[in-house]
């Protein structure tokens, strides 16, 4: 008999009886609907992965990013040239140990797979970045926007008209040079100085952050806005304007936590543009500095050679797009199992 | 809808203002000139070469006299001398008097073409580009997303939505290289890099002749260009046929006995295009500006290589050329997509 009945309990634990499962919360809900979609699941587990590959990148790496080896440059080890038959007449495998390089190394002898491995850093970075500078200003401007109306609402949001003019790739190229040379020879101890040298030791990458994020914040604004208006005019901010709650509160407390589903969602779905955006920068030379590693210069340097060594822009062609393959699915994942007109369907 | 059309128009001409604006402060507020070279070049020459091109005034001044290049017609009695100076996108004849109208300025880095010889020559190119990948977008992301709608959690669905989220997941610098190495390295079927048509034009923006020769060139940079929008669009497509479906009025179609091809292509379609149609504008004006990228790659000669260029040589003009340009290009589709809205839900009313 007791052993029945924690059965029971168990069951209706697991989300089995349909009593307990309208309890749940919005969050628990979507995240047990998002366990179910497979596809957002490899995807997490693919983008998890990389997090790792990326924290423990001089654990893995087999050798240092900038390590050059004149000697062995465009380095082939021979399963390369037993897939990619074209690469014979060319391919050098390295004296001491053929398979020195895994994937061989590029045109000044740098190994290939230790630059795949240190360069999934800007792309994975600016993957937490860009939705965090796009959520910070996009959602504050958005909901100051939306809340207060009438004038306000009109200037800002025209402002945001004014910038959504703007070619926004060309925006940001514009406004990284801005910062890049406007802060070249800073004042000693100034903030510009400080700016400058945090850009120096990550190799040029703070300033494609602001450049990015720049620019990646009025679609959030835009949505936000959007999303209070809908929600402000609803009885429980009624309610909780009756009963003498703050402007802050009200937005904070109760608009927010209602309204910011959506907005998440929408930013997952923008971090594989961000992801591109950056990996076209350096693919055009006005990303990260050289020999930082990022999977967009690579490909840029391995296309040069691209019809002798193909291996040199595939596989970080290949990185990039599984990075931006998972981010996608688990994107989507997201997007549908918060989709409120799916809730309670399976 | 005449006046609905002005006001729109009369707002645009403000935005594009604001958006001149900032771009000149902007790009004046960038330390270094265009004519700083790595070998520094003598103080007098610098200085000359800053009066040639009026760079000695006050900075609103040159903005103010940048803006009437721009707008105001010049007029003359006699015909404008073909130089550097004088170069108009407009110039015809009234009566007898001669009319240069819209400037754009000289270029500072290639010091016998002006701005006006860029968008004559180069744009074009782009807009083409930016066209043919608008129609491979459309033509493919359409079908694959109604396709995918009408076999809703079919293997049809999984197997063109899958391709759709792979298509966004593959930039266009991941998707040029591979094709290039596929179709022009390895098979050499189509050719690596160029165009398939020069300038002249025809209507100042057409190829003038599509054969082969014109199409071994644009194919695959059209598609790695396109394909990207198209699973967007696929995706977007799916979601709105869904949606439509359920709709009462599609009910009453199918109650009152029409064929189920009747149903979708008449009532479903027509009015899940609404949602499509508002991202078509935004997205056509991405892929013009995007031609960028991808003419980076095929080395295709189009207007892209001078966005970035014009900006590291602090070549004034062509920056504010490109990034006009873009932006009209922008609001324009913006416009025109608010046009086809009316025209798709006519409860939709302009005042």
């Amino acid at each position: 008999m007791a052993v029945d009945l924690s059965k029971a309990v168990a069951n209706s634990g697991s989300g089995g009886n349909p009593v307990s499962s309208k309890s749940e919360s919005l969050a628990k809900d979507a995240f047990r609907r998002l366990l179910k979609n497979r596809a957002a699941v490899t995807g997490g587990v693919i983008i998890i992965l990389l997090y790792l590959m990326m924290i423990f990148a001089d654990k893995i790496a087999p050798f240092d990013y900038a390590r050059q080896t004149l000697a062995e440059q465009n380095a082939t080890p021979p399963w390369l040239t037993k897939i990619f038959p074209m690469m014979e007449p060319y391919a050098k495998p390295p004296a001491d140990d053929p398979n020195k390089y895994i994937l061989g190394a590029d045109y000044v002898g740098r190994d290939l797979l230790s630059r795949i491995i240190y360069g999934s850093r800007v792309s994975l970075i600016i993957a937490i970045i860009g939705p965090l500078i796009s959520l910070m200003i996009g959602v504050v401007y958005g909901s100051i926007a939306g809340f207060f109306g009438g004038r306000t609402d009109n200037i800002m949001m025209r402002i945001v008209d004014v910038l959504y003019a703007f070619p926004s790739l060309l925006f940001t190229i514009l406004l990284m040079t801005f910062f890049r040379s406007s802060l070249a020879k800073p004042a000693p101890g100034s903030f510009a100085s400080m700016l400058s040298a945090l850009d120096n030791s990550l190799g040029g990458m703070l300033f494609i952050f602001i450049g990015i994020g720049m620019t990646a914040w009025q679609t959030m604004a835009r949505l936000t806005r959007g999303q209070v208006l809908s929600v402000k005019e609803k009885e429980f901010v009624e309610a909780a304007r009756s009963v003498g709650s703050s402007d802050l509160r009200i937005m904070f407390r109760h608009i927010l936590p209602n309204i910011i589903g959506p907005l998440v969602v929408n930013e997952t779905l923008a971090i594989p543009g961000y992801i591109n955006t950056e990996a076209f920068l350096s693919f055009i030379g006005l990303g990260v500095n050289p020999p930082t590693p990022s999977w967009g210069s690579m490909i840029s340097d391995g296309s040069k050679v691209v019809r002798t060594y193909p291996n040199q822009t595939v596989f970080p062609a290949l990185m990039l797009a599984l990075t931006m393959f998972a981010f996608n699915f688990l994107g989507d994942g997201l997007r549908d199992a918060l989709d409120p007109q799916m809730r309670g369907k399976s | 809808m005449g006046r609905y059309i002005l006001r729109r128009l009369l707002y645009m001409f403000v935005v594009i203002l604001v958006v001149s604006f900032i771009t000149f402060g902007l790009m004046h507020a960038v330390p270094g000139g265009p004519f700083d070279k790595e070998k520094p070049l003598p103080k007098e020459i610098i200085a000359n070469l800053e009066k040639r091109y009026h760079l000695d005034q006050p900075l609103p001044i040159q903005y103010l006299n940048y803006l009437k290049d721009l707008t105001i017609p010049r007029f003359s009695k006699e015909k404008f001398p073909n130089s550097i100076d004088e170069d108009a996108l407009f110039k015809f004849k009234i009566g007898d008097v001669y009319v240069n109208w819209v400037n754009f300025g000289p270029s500072y880095s290639s010091r016998s073409r002006t701005v006006n010889d860029m968008l004559r020559d180069q744009l074009p190119i782009s807009i083409q580009l930016g066209f043919l990948a608008f129609c491979v977008a459309i033509l493919i992301g359409m079908p694959l997303g109604i396709l995918a709608a009408l076999n809703q959690n079919s293997w049809v669905d999984y197997l063109c939505m899958t391709l759709a989220i792979m298509g966004v997941s593959v930039p266009v610098i991941v998707l040029g290289p591979i094709l290039v190495w596929i179709f022009g390295v390895s098979t050499k079927v189509l050719p690596v890099t160029g165009w398939g048509s020069k300038p002249p034009f025809s209507f100042g923006f057409l190829p003038t002749s599509l054969g082969w020769d014109y199409w071994k060139y644009a194919i695959m940079p059209m598609f790695a260009l396109g394909l990207s929008s198209s699973a967007s669009i696929a995706r977007l497509t799916r979601a709105s046929v869904l949606q439509t479906i359920r709709e009462d009025y599609i009910r009453t179609a199918r109650a009152k006995g029409l064929r189920e091809r009747a149903v979708v292509m008449k009532h479903a379609l027509k009015n899940s295009l609404i949602p499509v149609v508002t991202i078509l504008g935004p997205m056509f004006a991405a892929l013009l500006t995007g031609t960028f990228v991808t003419e980076t790659i095929f080395g295709i000669p189009g207007m892209g290589r001078y966005f970035v260029n014009s900006i590291t040589n602090r070549d004034y003009p062509v920056i504010m050329g490109t990034v006009l340009i873009y932006a009209i290009f922008l609001v324009l589709s913006n416009l025109v997509v608010d046009l086809i809205y009316g025209l798709l839900d006519p409860r939709i009313r302009y005042d």
